[in-house]
């Protein structure tokens, strides 16, 4: 979901890129890390938690905390730790789903 | 006589035994080390595991059966003593298999147990294709499985958090940060001595795991036991993709990906090897080839307690009547049994037929390296 | 056959760029590992891209910092960015990987200079969104030149909350709040330090400035606050708080909190290194001699991993272990040795002579380390202070039984967030020090990484 953002720029000029956010294209900044972008971008939530469920959304920016955590091609990543580049696919983070003896 | 039974060990087996003696209408006090100890109880894969077990000791597969029969009943016991499930589950566990002689192996070992067991004794051996039928994901470097439907696996962690509570609830004293080092008669009982403190019992269990081979030779038991490192790898979370348990992979309640099965005889130390994780690794995608891009989160490693053929001592002292030497590497299989099976001998009755095989006197022969099945 | 180097430095902050250049200056082979992708550490993060309008807004200090970045980059030192460690072992051997490639580097001697990060400050609330760290609120100004949008409250103690709000007010934005838990017996319990601090007058001035720009601007200041909470359903709406027994409310979208920095012990206590409590600090600390080698031998500890002192003293603290290990592989004499670190050694006593002073007047409060029952203290695994207390009723003396019961430090963090807090409410529930507690066993990997990753190693 995407709110009012909690970040603003204080740079002149802003260039954008389009990533791909939960199947839908999102602008955010180009020159910053993933977690930064996605704030800047108005978006508050960017995982649930596996023990309850709570929205939670990058905290450290720093790499120690991992509650930045989000999906990049399928592929769990910590979005403080990801440079913004054009065309990136981005999840909400979930439990990776892969094949096995039972229906996920 | 103080009427007190002193079980020494608050691991997985110590607390299954102080349990069970506890439902027997025993005073039990529990004696545990502190927070830093090699505790295998805290390290383990958890499974509930049948398969293979007891090949060359017919007696041990019957005692492994009967514990993962008897298991239900102490898993809905725990539940209802202290609320907590500790997920038990027992759909029966696969064997996979990467290399034929591995295979070939494991099928030959079966085949001698159900000979043995008089042909009471089910497994299947699974093809490349039936296998992928069953386990969808499996990778093609998997050469073939033996499945046996006994085998289950449970939350060992919960396990020791519901043991805890329910021996505690049963009136079990629990002592934690004590560190015994000597055991002597005392009067009709025994004394034990740690370092800052005595404690008198009626009866002694000993349940230490690898510190049971000091406190044994003080009461004339022969407990050589020595420890085998164990490193399991624990991975993010993921969505529920294997409810089957596996000898190299298995997925807990909670998602999370766990991946084992690593023998080293490295001494005392449980670190963690790069060479182990990475071929651990290796492993775990060749059988499930998916796996690769999951995140490896957690490692650690841990002591098994091996006796010299890999089999458990159930013994009592001839020296010292009333103290009991327990000691086992399937604390988590046998868990049932160790609750529900070992207390009336421990209390004066006799000593339970299927236990004989189980003496401190059979090693005068045996040497070498410990066989041991999972 | 792994890789040989001569010295293998973990971290390209302050401490580990002055290491690599004073090493390199002494002939010596070195490989720096960074997290980041460039160097500078968090204090410095992205200087060598900042504008000149963006280090005036950072401060001077920052600037200065480029200074020692532009050397460290221009200096030809091996230097291996976006690197991520997952295991050390004793015998030196390092795994790490790069853009997806493992590498393995077999090191005579390694140098760990992984920094600090914040200490955890569980209240109820913090998981919020809407809820961040000071040092994140540094680190998007430095990064990508981001400030708060909207009405920001900053809550805690420390320094780091005064500067932050100082920079802030350069770009403009004026902070809603200043929640600061510092008491007026802190300040007093603090003086018997202060003669001492003098020597390192530099550094309190600076202080002392920002806390007269913040005045100067009229930020509201709420002194000896307690009972923070952080309201909202979903995201933080405000932060409520108590001051002279009266209840407090400020509406906010952000709450950025702060109460000091700890070391980054997770690399130190992987390879099983000995640390001790330090009360002063309230934190772990690596047992180190004057030469900053570790338990372990051929292991060294440099900057705030090896004990908050700050950027300045990282600096120079990183020459003299630099110089230490020199000597630990022959290199110098030890005459040389001791001739080099003389003045260094000098000048490190200066920056640190402020340090007893500032550890007590910001000492986090007792309360704080007495959380409510129902505060999360394992952000991963949500573990409740409650949940703690329990099982340390069932028994568990330590961290590691207590993980055992409850999966607190069993998240992909490994205890980042929550091993302080865990520590400090078992010694509570025990009523023993926190060095009778002890710490989580830490273990690799470091970092995660992939299964494909770790198979791709052998």
């Amino acid at each position: 979901m995407v709110t009012e953002a909690l970040f603003r720029s204080i740079d002149q000029t802003e260039p954008q890129v389009t990533i791909e956010f939960n199947g839908q294209p999102l602008d955010v900044p180009a020159h910053m890390t993933l977690a930064a972008a996605l704030l800047a971008a108005g978006v508050r939530q960017t995982r649930n938690t596996p023990v309850s469920g709570a929205p939670r959304t990058a905290y450290c920016m720093m790499g120690v905390c991992f509650d930045c955590l989000v999906l990049i091609d399928g592929v769990s990543r910590q979005a403080c730790q990801v440079r913004v580049k054009p065309g990136l696919r981005v999840h909400t983070h979930s439990p990776v789903h892969i094949e096995g003896d039972t229906d996920a | 006589m103080t009427g007190e039974t002193i079980v020494v060990g608050g691991g997985l087996v110590g607390l299954a035994v102080a349990y069970g003696l506890a439902r027997e209408g025993q005073s039990v006090r529990l004696l545990d080390q502190g927070d830093v100890a090699w505790r295998a109880a805290r390290g383990n894969f958890g499974l509930v595991w049948v398969q293979g077990k007891g090949y060359g000791m017919p007696a041990y597969a019957r005692w492994t059966l009967g514990s993962a029969a008897a298991w239900p009943r102490l898993a809905q016991d725990l539940l209802a003593e202290t609320g907590i499930d500790v997920h038990l589950h027992q759909p029966g566990g696969f064997l996979l298999c990467l290399e034929e002689a591995e295979l070939a192996e494991e099928s030959r070992r079966l085949h001698w147990l159900r000979d043995a067991l008089g042909g009471d004794y089910r497994f299947e051996e699974l093809a490349p294709a039936e296998l992928r039928r069953r386990l969808p994901g499996v990778g093609p470097d998997v050469v073939g499985a033996c499945y046996c439907p006994a085998d289950g696996h449970v939350n060992p962690l919960l396990l020791l958090r519901a043991l805890t509570m329910a021996a505690q609830r049963r009136g079990v004293v629990l002592q934690t940060g004590c560190d015994v080092q000597r055991i002597e008669r005392q009067g009709e009982g025994y004394q034990l001595t740690g370092a800052r403190q005595i404690w008198l019992g009626d009866r002694v269990v000993l349940a230490a795991g690898l510190g049971n081979k000091a406190l044994a030779t003080q009461v004339g038991l022969n407990v050589e036991v020595t420890p085998n490192r164990g490193q399991i790898l624990v991975t993010e979370r993921l969505a529920p993709f294997l409810s089957h348990p596996t000898n190299y992979v298995r997925q807990t309640a909670e998602g999370s990906v766990q991946l084992g099965d690593s023998h080293e005889a490295a001494g005392l130390n449980d670190s963690v090897s790069a060479s182990v994780v990475a071929s651990l690794a290796q492993r775990a995608v060749m059988c499930f080839p998916r796996l690769a891009g999951v995140q490896l989160v957690r490692a650690w490693g841990a002591l098994r307690v091996l006796s010299p053929d890999g089999f458990p001592i159930y013994q009592q002292s001839r020296e010292c009547p009333g103290v009991f030497a327990v000691t086992c590497h399937s604390g988590v299989t046998l868990a049932a049994a160790h609750a529900f099976e070992l207390a009336p001998w421990i209390i004066g009755a006799a000593r339970p037929e299927v236990l004989g095989a189980f003496s401190d006197q059979r090693f005068q022969q045996v040497s070498g390296e410990a066989s041991h099945g999972h | 056959m792994p890789e040989q180097i001569e010295v293998l430095i973990l971290g390209a902050g302050p401490a580990g760029m002055a290491a690599a250049l004073q090493l390199k200056s002494l002939g010596i082979g070195v490989r720096v590992l960074d997290e980041q992708r460039s160097p500078g550490g968090q204090i410095y993060r992205e200087v060598n891209n900042a504008s000149s309008a963006r280090k005036r807004l950072l401060g001077a200090d920052y600037a200065a910092g480029g200074e020692t970045v532009a050397a460290f980059l221009a200096s030809d030192i091996d230097y291996v960015p976006n690197a991520s460690v997952w295991l050390i072992d004793a015998e030196r051997q390092v795994h790490y990987h790069v853009a997806g490639q493992a590498q393995v580097v077999q090191a005579q001697r390694i140098l760990l200079c992984c920094g600090a990060y914040e200490r955890p400050m569980p209240i109820p609330g913090w998981t919020l969104p809407g809820v961040m760290t000071a040092g994140a609120g540094q680190i998007l100004l430095k990064s990508g030149g981001q400030v708060p949008a909207g009405a920001v409250v900053l809550a805690g103690s420390g320094p780091l909350l005064y500067l932050l709000a100082v920079q802030y007010l350069q770009a403009g934005v004026r902070v809603k709040a200043l929640v600061d838990t510092c008491t007026r017996s802190d300040l007093l319990s603090a003086l018997r330090y202060f003669p001492a601090a003098l020597k390192g007058w530099r550094q309190l001035r600076k202080g002392i400035g920002l806390m007269h720009t913040l005045r100067r601007a009229g930020i509201p200041w709420h002194r000896g606050a307690s009972d923070l909470r952080v309201e909202g359903s979903g995201q933080a709406t405000a932060l409520t708080f108590e001051t002279d027994g009266r209840q407090q409310r400020i509406a906010c979208d952000l709450v950025l909190l702060h109460q000091g920095v700890v070391p980054n012990t997770q690399p130190s206590l992987s390879i099983s290194a000995a640390h001790r409590w330090d009360e002063s600090q309230m934190c772990w600390v690596a047992e180190q001699d004057e030469w900053g080698e570790l338990s372990v031998p051929g292991c060294f500890i440099a900057g705030d991993a090896a004990g908050i002192d700050g950027a300045e003293a990282a600096l120079v603290q990183g020459r003299v272990v630099a110089v230490g290990i020199a000597l630990s592989l022959q290199r110098l004499s030890s005459q040389a040795a001791l001739q080099h670190a003389r003045p260094l050694r000098r000048t490190l006593a200066t920056y640190r002579s402020v340090r007893p002073f500032l550890e007590r007047l910001y000492r986090p409060q007792p309360a704080l380390n007495s959380p409510a029952d129902t505060t999360i203290i394992c952000r991963c695994e949500e573990v409740t202070a409650g949940a703690i207390r329990e099982y340390a009723a069932l028994g568990c003396l330590g961290p590691n039984q207590t993980k055992a019961f409850g999966r607190c430090g069993m998240g992909p963090c490994q205890g980042r967030q929550c091993g302080l807090a865990v520590t400090q409410i078992l010694a509570a529930a025990h009523d023993v020090s926190p060095a009778e507690v002890g710490y989580y066993r830490i273990r690799p990997p470091l970092k995660p990484i992939t299964l494909a990753e770790l198979a791709s190693e052998d």
